[in-house]
């Protein structure tokens, strides 16, 4: 008998279609959504923590501790303001901790073009799935995900993007060489494009490659006054946008390398008195850079998320309210617009307990329905969340 | 099959009543009521159904006193000995033609839907025509079609009575000959007593006896 209570139910839920997925969707919707919020949060929670936590001390600009933060863990888009490569000389000649400084400054093709040393790799356990870590200027390694979304394999090239096309005057693009897949880790370092802190310098326009000027070059036949008296600078200057093995040597810096601008600096103290003395300079400092403590940052972040989320988890117990009461209006008007059928079926023997289990077996294939829904939602919210989440704060 | 003595029903609140000193109706036989509206027509047929209890007065049918019995019993007796061709009685649109046929079986527990009533139902569809149509859904089917899909319903439990209330009343004229038709057959075959309220009077002649309700309108 159950079996009949759930065929006709069945055949009364496929046969209204419109209607039965308008009540699955909401059913789907009111799970889903506290579920699905809190399942992000917690996931949230632990990328933040554990990211925030393998990351001691950060040297950065005076300014949001928020924004050293996400620049200097997530390479947010909201950079902060960039200090100098003095300033990571300053972590390292102190003798209390090991300076990575790191320039997250520019995008590529929506990525985050990264600009470390070497150590980053070995300090953040990265290695390469495919190809090896970058070795010269103009080289690349890319995150796991940052590979996908690009679609380049080691052995492919891609062009950084000029930062505004109607400036004449500006940095060209350079051309960039992969020479590695990064293995997956779970990290925001999965969607970056890692390089060499000179190839950010470059990108920026702070050193460059072209070809000779010299008036030695091309006027070795004629006498040195003459020679001099030529000396101009050609208006088809080449700049390369491309670093070769042929033209590397060509590729020069201006300017004092301590001046150079990194968005921050990881400090990893020796042991707790470098950190506390590391603090303790930066407190007695009153000049542009400011040192913070990730987690401390991430736990008042965090605090004030799940705040927002706890604000949320209220208004969603009203709406799912509303929405429940909504859908028993819903019900119990389409009870009376089948007036007519319950009649018949009245005379043809069914009692008000079978008319119940009708009713109940709707309910129960809409909610089983609604759960397989929400579930997959969930799924999905698991498979994909760290992902969403490092793409939210990447924005 | 069917003896009424002194009966008397009333709808709450209303005006209206019902009083049938006597009634008869024998087995195999095929009655006919005919008469105004609102004088108590369909009200027979629901206290004959035990639908409604009488508020005096005794119903015999097929052997059982219908007013001693509690409701979940007098629901069983209908389940078991009586099919209905009401005019309100519809198909429902979200099954098909077959399902429809067995619909009365899906939802009592106390009859049993098995490979044999399953066949019957097939083999009903084919009699009254509609063994091509058992998979289609009620509204594409005509008016004509739907009725005799709604009396394959009533005839599949093989009821010892047979009650129908307009059953005609909506169709051709050749479509109500030819439901009227199946319900005779049907009642021939197994000796079921039919009662048949109708307006129909052409059709009058073929019953075994009519009976004017105008005179137990209270």
């Amino acid at each position: 008998m159950l079996n009949h209570d759930f065929y006709l139910a069945w055949r009364y839920l496929s046969f209204h279609k419109t209607r039965s997925a308008i009540l699955i969707a909401c059913l789907s919707l009111m799970a889903f959504l506290p579920l699905g919020l809190h399942a992000l949060l917690d996931d949230g929670e632990r990328q933040m923590s554990g990211r925030a936590a393998a990351t001691p001390l950060l040297v950065g600009a005076k300014g949001s501790s928020v924004d050293l933060t996400l620049t200097a863990l997530y390479f947010s888009e909201a950079a902060a303001p960039a200090i100098t490569l003095a300033e990571a000389d300053l972590v390292g000649a102190s003798g209390w901790a090991d300076p990575l400084p790191l320039y997250s400054r520019f995008r590529i093709k929506g990525q985050p073009l990264v600009g470390v040393t070497l150590d980053y790799f070995d300090y953040r356990r990265l290695a390469p799935a495919r190809g090896e870590l970058p070795a010269l200027l103009g080289d690349c390694v890319l995150g796991h995900e940052a590979a996908a979304a690009l679609g380049l394999e080691p052995g492919d090239s891609l062009a950084t993007t000029p930062e505004n096309l109607f400036d004449l005057a500006g940095v060209y693009p350079l051309k960039l060489h992969v020479t590695g897949v990064l293995a997956q880790s779970g990290s925001p370092d999965d969607q970056a494009v890692f390089v060499d802190l000179k190839t950010t310098w470059v990108i920026e326009g702070l050193g460059h490659g072209h070809d000779q000027q010299t008036p030695a070059a091309r006027h070795q036949s004629l006498p040195f006054a003459q020679a001099a008296a030529q000396l101009q600078v050609d208006a088809r200057l080449v700049t390369y946008t491309e670093i070769t093995a042929a033209n590397i040597d060509s590729f020069h810096f201006h300017g004092d390398p301590a001046g150079y601008p990194i968005s921050a600096v990881i400090a990893l103290p020796h042991d707790r008195r470098g950190a506390t003395l590391l603090k303790g300079r930066y407190l007695a400092d009153d000049g542009t850079t400011q040192i913070i403590e990730p987690a401390i940052v991430t736990h008042g972040l965090l605090h004030n998320i799940f705040r927002i989320g706890a604000l949320f988890d209220g208004i969603l117990v009203l709406v799912g309210a509303t929405t429940l009461l909504a859908l028993g209006l819903v019900f119990s008007l389409s009870l009376r617009l089948r007036r007519r059928e319950l009649e018949t079926i009245f005379l043809l023997g069914c009692s008000r307990a079978t008319v119940f289990k009708l009713v109940v077996a709707e309910l129960a294939l809409l909610g089983l329905a609604s759960a397989i829904l929400s579930g997959a939602l969930l799924l999905a919210v698991d498979h994909y969340g760290e992902s969403w989440i490092r793409q939210f704060l990447l924005s | 099959m069917i003896t009424i003595d002194r009966l008397r029903f009333r709808y709450p609140g209303t005006p209206f009543s019902l009083d049938i000193p006597e009634l008869h109706v024998a087995t195999g036989e095929r009655l006919a009521i005919v008469g105004p509206s609102g004088t108590g027509k369909t009200t027979l047929l629901k206290l004959i159904a035990g639908i409604l209890a009488p508020a005096a007065g005794t119903i015999h049918v097929d052997g059982t006193r219908l007013e001693t019995l509690g409701d979940a019993d007098r629901r069983n007796f209908r389940i078991a000995r009586i099919g209905f061709v009401f005019q309100e009685l519809e198909l429902l649109e979200y099954l098909t033609v077959l399902d429809n046929i067995l619909h009365t079986y899906r939802i009592n527990p106390v009859l049993r839907l098995d490979r044999r009533v399953r066949e019957r139902a097939r083999r009903l569809a084919q009699e009254v025509g509609l063994g091509d149509q058992i998979g289609r859904m009620p509204r594409e089917l005509s008016q004509g079609e739907r009725q005799r899909a709604a009396v394959c319903r009533a005839l599949l439990t093989e009821p010892a009575l047979i009650l129908a209330d307009e059953a005609t009343g909506n169709l051709d004229p050749a479509n109500k000959l030819r439901i009227l038709e199946l319900l005779f057959r049907a009642t021939a075959r197994r000796q079921t007593s039919l009662v048949a309220v109708t307006h129909d009077h052409e059709l009058l002649p073929r019953f075994d006896r009519v009976v004017d309700f105008r005179g137990y309108h209270g």
